[in-house]
């Protein structure tokens, strides 16, 4: 890889994570993952990269096919090990934390295949999401129902009966059963129309409304910076660009090079 | 008359004998098809779980009997089943933790698991036999029948008697219980969801906060429970002989097959399409068709499509049918 460009970009990216747009200067993000660098085995995917999200905000991985933006998302989930750099939460560092011990502080995770219980009801799928709650989580079971009407229509349906973008409902919403503080989705459009896609845009930008931040790794990279308060555009495992969604999006580079002109 | 005779015969000679001979297949695979949906092997050792479980639950009896404690007109087995079950849940919450342990730790192959299972089959069935030894054992005591054949047919004029054995009863009984319960174990409480979770997607589960060591662990609990009750009611019904359960092994896992591998209704459908296919081939029909057939068709054997040595190969067959053409069983289960 070359790393002419990454030079030129890195003190870019760290000056803008600074300059917070919303942030209190001085202040860390809620949740950051710095500088990470490591990989699933010997070879690293990651170079110092850096996400971070602030409370209630939305920030979006785009990049092109192998940036390592699942990766770097995992990185953060604690699904692979660091080698270098650490990820703090609420000002806590979580750096060696399993991703169990993740989810118990407050972290919701939606993977991008495999990510409901295919054999069990919609309202099976949601109560294990709330496995780890000994309290009452019907309340809960009723926000994520408000959130999306049509799994309460379906709720004794088998999960796996249900098409691609209500599966992603029944995703999300089992991760929100853990009422998380953030919640962390892998390409939550991969393979659902257009329309379905809106759909779950708006209730993604819903969920973060309601104080949850959101970070998430988008193929539909127009689309997701358009929704984001922050976009990272990763390139071979480092950070790129580095901006509030709109200024990605206004980038004449950002534009002719990842969202096509 | 001549058709409520060939009714009576036919309930008699196949449709008790197989329903009793199902529930018990049904028991077994429903141990099996856990052990699989859960810790994702067939479990090699489960025919010699059941006769260390059953092994277990007589010496029990024995005990019982030599203190004089019996259970009125039902067998004092069924006093010294909870035992038995403890016994077994105990061995193989051991065998878990000495054996399989390991190779959840490694992520070994599923067929590496299977070839150690079949170690824990070797040494289980050997402690059986030094426990008990390799004789036929009779275990059932109090009341024969339930419906008495001589009774039978002084109260009702017919050729045909119509026998009810006690145990035939009491496995059916108990089957139905136990099923009952297992289900509504797997469908109501979070405990039994949570089974069904890890075994329907162990990465998301894991991701759930489910703590896979408890759900094994439970999972071995009860495969136990069903596998020393199977072993038991197949005893009473039939004898105590170790070796038997060992043989039973192919039946069992070809009724998890056919019904879907990690699918318990699946288990229970398939014990019953084995135990019918199995006694239904080897049964000698002339008796039922000589009440209903003309003299004049009447064929002169016996009318029996295998002889009774040729079960085994019936579950066989249907083992190698479904394999070829419907992997997933009946009832959508996990590929093998």
């Amino acid at each position: 890889m070359s790393k002419a460009p990454q030079a030129t970009a890195e003190p870019l990216t760290h000056s803008d994570s600074h300059a917070r747009p919303k942030g209190v200067s001085g202040k860390e993000p809620f949740l950051i993952g710095e500088s990470m660098t490591g990989g699933y085995g010997a070879a690293d995917i990651l170079h110092g990269c850096t996400l971070a999200v602030e409370k209630g905000q939305i920030a979006v991985i785009v990049g092109p096919n192998g940036a390592g933006k699942s990766t770097a998302m995992k990185a953060v989930f604690g699904m692979l090990n660091l080698r270098g750099g650490r990820v703090h939460l609420d000002g806590e560092d979580i750096s060696t934390l399993s991703p169990q011990e993740r989810v118990r502080k407050g972290m919701g995770f939606v993977p991008q295949v495999n990510n409901v219980f295919t054999s069990m009801t919609v309202e099976e799928n949601l109560e294990m999401g709330a496995f780890i709650r000994t309290d009452d989580f019907r309340d809960t079971m009723t926000q994520v129902y408000d959130l999306f009407p049509i799994l309460k229509e379906k709720r004794r349906q088998p999960a796996g009966e249900l098409s691609g973008g209500q599966r992603q409902q029944v995703a999300v919403g089992r991760a929100l059963m853990t009422q998380p503080k953030v919640l962390m989705l892998d390409e939550p459009t991969a393979g659902v129309s257009p329309i379905v896609m809106d759909e779950l845009f708006d209730r993604i930008i819903e969920v973060a409304r309601t104080g949850i931040s959101i970070l998430m790794v988008e193929q539909n990279a127009r689309q997701a910076l358009e929704i984001a308060d922050m976009g990272y555009v990763l390139v071979q495992g480092a950070n790129r660009f580095t901006d509030t969604g709109a200024a990605l999006m206004a980038d004449p580079d950002v534009r002719r090079t990842f969202l096509g002109g | 008359m001549d058709f409520l005779n060939a009714l009576v015969a036919l309930l008699n000679f196949v449709v008790i004998p197989a329903t009793a001979y199902g529930a018990q297949l049904a028991l077994g695979a429903l141990a099996a098809t856990l052990v699989y949906g859960v810790l994702r092997f067939s479990n090699f050792a489960l025919g010699d779980t059941m006769a260390f479980g059953a092994a277990v639950v007589i010496l029990f009896t024995w005990w019982f009997q030599s203190m004089g404690i019996s259970f009125g007109p039902l067998p004092t087995a069924i006093l010294a089943l909870p035992f038995g079950i403890a016994a077994m849940s105990a061995v193989a919450l051991l065998t878990d933790r000495t054996v399989y342990r390991y190779y959840r730790r490694v992520k070994a192959k599923p067929v590496i698991v299977v070839i150690a299972s079949m170690g824990v089959m070797f040494i289980m069935a050997g402690i059986t036999r030094m426990i008990i030894g390799v004789q036929e054992i009779q275990f059932a005591d109090g009341q024969k029948f339930l419906i008495d054949p001589t009774w039978f047919r002084t109260e009702t004029g017919l050729n045909e008697g119509l026998a009810l054995r006690m145990t035939q009863a009491i496995t059916v009984v108990t089957a139905g219980l136990v099923v009952w319960a297992l289900f509504w174990f797997l469908n109501r409480t979070r405990t039994g969801k949570s089974m069904r979770a890890y075994s329907d997607n162990e990465d998301l589960a894991l991701l759930s906060g489910i703590n896979p060591e408890r759900v094994v662990a439970i999972t071995w609990i009860i495969a136990s429970g069903l596998a020393v009750i199977a072993g038991t009611l197949y005893g009473l019904d039939k004898s105590y002989k170790a070796f038997n359960y060992f043989a039973l092994l192919l039946p069992i896992f070809a009724a998890a097959v056919v019904g879907g591998l990690g699918n318990p209704l699946g288990a229970i459908a398939g014990g019953f399409l084995i135990a019918y296919s199995e006694i239904g081939l080897t049964y000698a029909w002339k008796k039922v068709a000589s009440y209903i057939l003309p003299e004049s068709l009447m064929p002169d054997g016996l009318m029996q499509l295998l002889s009774t040595e040729y079960k085994f190969s019936v579950s066989f067959a249907i083992l190698i049918i479904v394999l070829l053409f419907k992997p997933t069983g009946i009832f959508k289960g996990k590929a093998v």
